[in-house]
């Protein structure tokens, strides 16, 4: 392969930067008040407001976005919404990628127009980036209300919206809708119950596994009740390896189906004019709550939009967006209290008894590494 | 994958082959390079990233046998077993059942009969991936339209498990097993059935001494490419069965873009690796057969 020799690529780098000096030297106002470049800004203070941000965000014109469903979490809107408030184009990229996707897309990409502006992540996903040192620390204007537990002490990832695991049921086809991991294993849902995908690889999987180990005397640090618990369920039929999707929901394939809160609630609502009746209940008797978490890639080709991108998010409009899609964005406790979360979109969330409590960064690694080991010889 | 196809114009005598020439090594760099360039690279790649171990906070790299080791053990080389014991049986049921539908079209005097199957054959071959998973859920998954009629589950059928993938597999590698033999087929020499009638021999003994030696690369050759097809497949076992059916292409998947694993990227390639070796072991075995008896079929 052909590569750049040093003084040339020398050469290249330097002509970028002088150019983004160049840019940034060009910005009309505000540039005085110690704007550090928006690559390096940490808050939006570091622009000189809110005010010069959207400014120097519309000016990029757009962002990279990867890996969010329009049919997860109401991203779809969220999106449109963004667009419609700021002149920016969201181009997105890859909707179904996982979190492994990403942060491959943001190494593969490092220093091209192409690579992705923001990440949505799954928690170990987040913590690893940050600790490759691939995100940009970014403090959002409601970074404090964040508690403490869900956000990392250097603002290189919050979290931003979650769930609890839940049973969705189609209520015309099975007749007593279960209420509990207990109730799974009655013989009357025989070949019926799915997870969302495979354990070792899905994220609500694996939350619906580590939800069925707490179910059964389980801790944080023991997620084998939860495997000992699928394997029974399989040994008696009740139990099918069929990942459960819309389609097979629609189809009544996969008629109960252990998946997050809000992705089974929006099934309900996408259903209801197809003669699906679909129930969803929180398991009192394993009830887990997940986040995910947003970061700022390091190299964002649009700095100054992915970090408004981040306030939008983090903001009432942006956090109730998430709330209509049924996920449970992280600011929802401070906004109930402070009255700006909208009431009909928390009325309609599955109902939860308690508040959620979370396993630790090395809990959730032991627990992925028993369940790698284990889970395919307890299935098979 | 080669398949030796005959050319039933050429009679025994017919036109020499030309001995390689000066510019014939010119003329394959084209392949070479090709070769080089999308299979080379990326073997080159797999094999760089399984024997090496990358340093998250200095990024510096270093060799190990660490994911080498980890991509032979544990669930890891029970699901290596798995699929080759998946493609294994699905590849000599298809061959078989391939070769007996490619025969039956071959001998049968109704044209529109072979040109109907070779033409379903050709669609079907190709129906793979999640598509063909959701096909088989609306037909024979639980409440699949065939399982609801015939009560298939009462006769112990059940989709989502070793001998349900089988079923799904075959249903695509037994179309191309005909394709693939079809040609083969068409290769016997009718002169060679009479002379052996003629000389006394039963049909028995004619396709125990003559047709299945003369068939048996082209044979191997179809084994090996379905043995392959299986082997490789990803999205349809990924759809019908997540992960309790060990498969090794589900496992680099959940270990190379999944939400739950992290880090696993190097033992993903160590198995992409362990794979390459199989397929290489399975080549190996059908190239110098078929050399041996290709030249009955030029």
């Amino acid at each position: 392969m052909f590569r750049p020799t040093r003084p040339v690529a020398a050469a290249l780098l330097g002509a970028a930067v002088l150019t983004t000096v160049t840019a940034c030297g060009a910005a009309p106002d505000n540039a005085a008040a110690g704007t550090v470049g928006a690559k390096a800004s940490a808050s939006a203070a570091d622009f000189g407001g809110m005010q010069a941000l959207v400014e120097a965000a519309e000016k990029e014109g757009e962002l990279n976005v990867i890996a969010l469903p329009p049919d997860w979490a109401n991203y779809g809107e969220i999106i449109k919404a963004f667009e419609a408030t700021y002149k920016i184009k969201v181009n997105s990229e890859n909707p179904d990628a996982a979190s492994a996707d990403e942060i491959a897309a943001v190494k593969a990409r490092k220093g091209q127009k192409r690579a992705p502006d923001v990440l949505d992540l799954g928690i170990a996903f987040a913590r690893s980036g940050a600790a490759e040192n691939l995100f940009a620390p970014y403090k959002v204007e409601a970074f404090d209300k964040i508690p403490a537990e869900q956000k990392d002490a250097q603002a290189r990832w919050y979290n931003d919206y979650g769930g609890y695991v839940s049973i969705g049921c189609d209520a015309k086809r099975i007749k007593n809708c279960p209420q509990t991991f207990a109730d799974l294993l009655k013989p009357e849902y025989k070949g019926k119950v799915a997870l969302n995908g495979n354990p070792t690889k899905s994220g609500s999987a694996f939350g619906g596994v580590y939800a069925a180990a707490l179910a059964n005397k389980g801790t944080f640090g023991d997620i084998q009740p939860g495997i000992d618990y699928f394997a029974e369920l399989k040994k008696r039929g009740n139990f099918i390896p069929v990942e459960s999707t819309p389609a097979t929901v629609e189809k009544g394939e996969t008629p109960i189906s252990i998946d997050w809160d809000y992705l089974n609630a929006g099934y309900a609502d996408q259903f209801r004019g197809k003669g699906v009746d679909w129930k969803v209940a929180v398991p009192s008797d394993g009830v887990y709550a997940q986040y995910y978490s947003q970061a700022v890639n390091k190299q964002a080709p649009h700095p100054a939009a992915a970090r408004l991108w981040m306030e939008f998010l983090y903001s009432t409009e942006g956090q109730n967006l998430w709330l209509k899609g049924y996920a449970r964005p992280v600011l929802l406790p401070v906004m109930t209290a402070g009255g700006t979360a909208d009431k009909s979109f928390v009325a309609k969330l599955p109902q939860v008894e308690g508040t959620p409590t979370f396993p630790s960064s090395a809990e959730l690694d032991k627990a992925k590494a028993v369940l790698a080991e284990k889970w395919d010889k307890a299935l098979s | 994958m080669s398949v030796t196809l005959p050319s039933s114009t050429r009679t025994a005598g017919g036109v020499r082959r030309r001995r390689r020439g000066p510019g014939s090594g010119l003329a394959v760099l084209p392949l070479l390079l090709f070769t080089g360039l999308c299979f080379g690279l990326p073997f080159g790649a797999v094999l760089y990233g399984a024997v090496t171990r990358t340093d998250a906070t200095t990024g510096g790299s270093s060799l190990t046998g660490e994911h080498v080791r980890r991509s032979l053990q544990g669930p890891y080389l029970d699901s290596l077993a798995g699929s080759v014991q998946l493609s294994g049986l699905t590849a000599v049921i298809g061959s078989l059942a391939g070769l007996f539908i490619a025969q039956a079209v071959v001998t049968s005097r109704r044209q529109w009969l072979r040109s109907a199957t070779l033409t379903a054959s050709g669609v079907l071959a190709n129906f793979g991936g999640v598509p063909l998973a959701f096909a088989f859920i609306a037909t024979a998954g639980i409440s699949g339209v065939l399982t609801q009629l015939a009560d298939l589950d009462s006769l112990g059928w059940n989709l989502y498990s070793f001998t349900g993938l089988s079923v799904v597999y075959l249903y695509f590698l037994t179309p191309l097993m005909v394709l693939t033999i079809v040609p083969a087929l068409d290769g016997l020499r009718p002169q060679w059935r009479e002379a052996a009638q003629n000389t006394g021999a039963s049909t028995w003994q004619y396709w125990r001494m003559v047709g299945l030696p003369v068939l048996a690369p082209s044979l191997l050759g179809g084994f090996v490419l379905l043995f392959g097809s299986a082997f490789a497949a990803h999205a349809t076992a990924a759809a019908l069965v997540g992960g309790s059916v060990p498969l090794v292409t589900l496992k680099i998947a959940d270990a190379l873009s999944g939400n739950v694993l992290v880090g696993q990227e190097n033992v993903a390639l160590a198995l992409s690796l362990d794979m390459i070796l199989i397929a290489g072991l399975v080549m190996a075995v059908y190239l110098p057969l078929q050399r041996r008896s290709a030249r009955w079929l030029r």
